[in-house]
């Protein structure tokens, strides 16, 4: 049994209580006294030169406090792209420029050109619609293959062909790659499109700018998972302020799934606003912005090969993907498909060959970027679903096709074709665990039923891994990343024994305010009662990246204990002082310090205050305090995996499909609180299992959004969703992080969508439809039907 | 225009326009920042409070026409301790809540519910939250915590 509180424990959460009694406290609930309202003027055109903007009428509206333009916004830098990515010639790839507000150009709907700010939101809104701009049309690029074949209409000027970058990943791989699929008894074909999604944080994002005119400070209260990024982007590369003179406050975030990682224009806008006008100036986001300026996820249409032989030992795997980028590079774009993708493409099996080419293309929407999962999901969705087709091809179960090429438990450490570096894992472990959990034997008998019904019944398997703990900053960097991924806690002990722990991860709906604390309370051995939490403004914590990636234990977690660590040194040597004794006598045991075999000893709460009543101190040896800092890079990624079995029962007469039953057997590595775990899992099926049968963005020809609301964007909602049976009793301890911790927080968007299309098409086979290989997500009940119908 | 009304048992009022929603009544006129607006077209739930003890979308409809009318938001669920209420408790011990940012009008609408329904059924609680968007549980837990408060009298699920 897990001590109470302690590591392993399912810890009731303490954030619980102000989120349950209305007093959280998120960006929009923030008002500053003497602040002004934002309101961005957002272009309705999808691609269009824009040739004047009269903004007269709208500075004449009433509480009309200022106007700013894209011409306002010259002087300062853009918003950079944090991954640059190098071509399979060898030429590192294009960085189109991405102004704070659009200037000359606009390049979808919904970029922003204009910005009023008010004494009312109203006032704002309503002066918006006054401003004149003439722009002038150009023709929309939307689909992919067209940008990359027209290349006299750019996006960009400085991207010729609308092609950011053309990735080999490993270029030498390819000609082994070419052989083994020359020689190969079987090939399995399939072109599938990764449908774009929205990634859609309940809260939408808000930011406030607030200038002290009186010390030249800035403030940002903004909704973002990683505040030190942001501070870093807007400092270092689009405002030149510096760090010490720019505070970032991500307060409560309700949610962000990837899209509040980035740095948005908004961001620098009412930071500018607020320095002209010399008072806060506030902006919240309306849903129907949202849509049209939160980066958008996935977008990927792939080509993926997989070679095997008759018995299907896969011998090889290649894929050709277009990836969009939309009409800017967002800050994580570039790395999203490649790093991110190319990298997973082995997945769990031992295939000796595999090259990736991924071309990033550059079309007028909304930019993409990292979406829960990111560039995993996409690479387990193309090698799940291309091994259930071989296997349907090959006539060999699905199960015993994964088992026959898993990487085996004594493989470990297991050097992939693409790069990485697998430190342990047991993929048998957790797929039979499944299996177990599946109640396979039962499963003719359900089908029957079904079929008595009228329906067809169908299970789904896949298996997924992820490369999480994000991420060794000195391998991301030869990859070329911008920025470190390090993580960072501060420990502060208090004078009276209790324990602020200042941590570089940023909690959105992670419960890191509770597990933290059964952290340090289990480490330290006090109570978590006693420790509290502190995240989110850059003036209070160190400089930590912040929280995606399901890194946050891994990261974050793994430089709390190296703090810990220093905390518990430094009391041996005042426990070493009080009592008198050698610092190499001194052991640390459930939060007391004691001299080996002798009943002498100190608690923690009198060495913490002694530490700052240090009234006989040697002062050369021995420093007053008890407050340590650690910085923890970590050696490499961290790489959970999993099966998931899903059970559908379609319905051939409406192409419907309902999902019965859904499975997960996850390894995480060392699991902190099961409970929080649990969620995390149902929360990234619940997405999954949207992109999977609900949600896809799309765009007509013109480049205009149609799901641009709650209306037509088909979010998952209670009567959507089956109850998820989650189990992560399968452990192998990650082998290089003090926790032995993994990651969870993506798990279920990278392994839910192919379970749930594997299922349906499997449903189909069944129901004697096997002619129907493949259908694109989301698996509408029109979709399904045509399928079937033809 | 003034308008009054009765929010958590006492007598408010604020200065509105005749478009002034009673989210933003209750969010700006009166500070309470617990009801949470997600959306723009009465979908997301998130802004969900009780007027006259029915659930209500405070993001569609006009503060003036809810003078003189009994509102119950968020802040006033707690029991008069300050503890929390039947159903704010079963949200805390199933894990219902994440982010919290849905979590405000996902009580009200579950309040709603066992007021009126006081044992419903699995397929009814899916059935009634569906105009209440959350995206970080899966909605399994939120389920889980609405089916264990259920056996709850009304007066246990809210102190209002």
């Amino acid at each position: 049994m897990p001590k109470d509180g302690g590591i392993g424990a399912s810890t009731l959460r303490r954030e619980d209580i102000r989120f349950l009694t209305g007093k959280g406290r998120y960006t929009a609930d923030i008002n500053l006294r003497g602040q002004a309202f934002a309101c961005f003027l957002r272009s309705d055109v999808a691609h269009g030169r824009i040739r004047s903007i009269d903004t007269s009428a709208a500075e004449a509206m009433p509480g009309v406090l200022a106007v700013m333009t894209g011409a306002d916004f010259t002087e300062v830098g853009g918003n950079p792209t944090g991954w640059l990515v190098q071509s399979r010639d060898g030429a590192t790839m294009k960085e189109p420029k991405r102004p704070v507000l659009a200037h000359g150009k606009v390049r979808h709907v919904g970029d922003a050109y204009a910005l009023v700010v008010a004494e009312t939101y109203a006032q704002a809104k309503d002066a918006c619609e006054a401003i004149v701009a003439e722009i002038e049309e150009l023709p929309a690029i939307v689909d992919m293959a067209a940008a990359v074949a027209d290349t006299t209409n750019r996006v960009h000027d400085e991207c010729a062909d609308n092609v950011v970058f053309d990735w080999g990943w490993i270029e030498e791989n390819r000609a082994a790659v070419e052989a083994a699929f020359d020689a190969a008894p079987h090939v399995t074909t399939l072109e599938l499109v990764n449908n774009r999604l929205s990634p859609n944080a309940m809260e939408p994002r808000a930011s406030i700018g607030d200038f002290d005119s009186g010390t030249g400070d800035y403030k940002l209260y903004t909704t973002s998972q990683n505040p030190h990024l942001t501070r870093l982007l807007i400092s270092a590369f689009v405002m030149g302020i510096p760090e010490n003179k720019l505070t970032v406050i991500a307060p409560d975030v309700g949610g962000g799934f990837g899209s509040k990682i980035y740095h948005y224009g908004e961001e620098a806008a009412v930071l500018a606003a607020s320095k002209r006008l010399d008072r806060p100036v506030k902006w919240v986001c309306d849903r129907s912005e949202a849509f049209l300026s939160d980066a958008h996820g996935r977008d990927h249409v792939t080509k993926i090969q997989l070679a095997t032989d008759t018995e299907g030992n896969f011998l090889a795997l290649r894929t050709e993907t277009l990836a969009n980028m939309g009409a800017y590079l967002s800050n994580f774009a570039t790395c999203t498909p490649t790093f991110l993708h190319g990298t997973l493409m082995a997945g769990p099996y031992k295939t000796p060959h595999v090259y990736v080419n991924v071309k990033a293309v550059m079309t007028n929407t909304v930019p993409v970027d990292a979406y829960r999962g990111a560039g995993r999901p996409e690479a387990t969705y193309s090698l799940e679903r291309v091994i259930d087709k071989a296997a349907d091809e090959l006539g060999i179960d699905k199960w015993e096709i994964r088992r026959r090429n898993f990487i085996n438990p004594d493989q470990f450490p297991y050097q992939t074709p693409v790069g990485l570096v697998y430190d342990t894992g047991n993929y048998h472990a957790t797929m039979d665990k499944l299996r177990e959990l599946s109640d396979i034997a039962g499963f003719e008998a359900r089908a029957a039923e079904s079929a008595a019904k009228g329906k067809l019944r169908g299970f789904g398997l896949s298996t997924w891994i992820e490369a999480c703990g994000i991420a060794p900053s000195n391998l991301v960097g030869v990859l070329g990343c911008r920025v470190g991924l390090f993580d960072a806690a501060t420990i502060r002990v208090n004078a009276t024994g209790n324990i602020s722990v200042l941590v570089g991860a940023h909690s959105h709906g992670q419960g890191h305010e509770t597990v933290f604390a059964q952290l340090i309370s289990e480490k330290l051995g006090v109570p978590a009662a006693s420790v509290e939490i502190v995240h989110g403004d850059t003036s209070k914590i160190p400089f930590g990246m912040g929280t995606y990636g399901s890194r946050s234990l891994a990261v974050c977690g793994s430089a709390m204990m190296k703090a810990a660590d220093k905390i518990i040194d430094k009391g041996k040597k005042i426990a070493a002082h009080m009592l008198e004794a050698a610092e190499g006598d001194i052991e640390f045991n459930d939060g007391s310090f004691s001299v080996a075999g002798t009943d002498k000893q100190k608690s923690f709460a009198e060495i913490a205050f002694s530490a700052y009543v240090p009234h006989n101190y040697p002062l050369e040896t021995l420093e007053p305090g008890l407050e340590e800092t650690a910085f923890y890079d970590p050696a490499n990624f961290t790489y959970p995996a999993g099966a998931y079995g899903c059970e559908v029962e379609v319905d051939p007469e409406t192409g419907a499909v309902d999902i019965v039953r859904f499975t997960c057997a996850d390894d995480f590595g060392n699991v902190i609180n099961p409970m929080i775990v649990a969620g995390q899992v149902h929360g990234g099926v619940a997405q999954g299992i949207g992109q999977a049968l609900l949600e896809g963005v799309v765009y007509n020809e013109d480049g205009q959004l149609l799901t641009g609301s709650y209306m037509d964007y088909a979010m998952p909602r209670a009567d959507d969703l089956p109850n998820i049976d989650v189990d992560h009793s399968c452990v192998t301890p990650c082998t290089h992080n003090p926790l032995g911790a993994k990651g969870c927080g993506e798990a279920g968007a990278i392994g839910t969508p192919p379970a749930v299309v594997n299922a349906v098409i499997d449903a189909l086979r069944r129901g004697g439809h096997g002619q129907v290989t493949h259908i694109d997500m989301p698996l509408t009940p029109s979709r399904v039907w045509h399928a079937i119908h033809g | 225009m003034k308008v009054t009304m009765t929010v958590n048992g006492k007598a408010m009022s604020a200065e509105t326009e005749g478009r002034t929603l009673l989210s933003s009544f209750l969010r700006e006129g009166l500070g309470l920042t617990g009801t949470h607006v997600g959306c723009d077209t009465t979908q997301c739930g998130a802004c969900t409070v009780h007027v006259d003890g029915q659930p209500v979308k405070s993001c569609t409809v006009l503060a003036q026409d809810v003078a003189g009318k009994t509102v119950t938001t968020i802040e006033g669920m707690a029991n008069p301790d300050g503890s929390l209420s039947v159903i704010q408790q079963a949200f805390q011990d199933n894990h219902g809540l994440q982010c919290g940012f849905c979590t405000p009008g996902m009580v009200m609408a579950s309040a709603a519910l066992l007021a009126e329904n006081p044992h419903p059924t699995e397929d009814e609680v899916r059935h009634h939250l569906k105009g209440n968007i959350c995206r970080c549980t899966g909605y399994h837990n939120i389920v889980k915590a609405v089916m264990s408060a259920s056996g709850a009298t009304s007066q246990k699920l809210a102190a209002e």
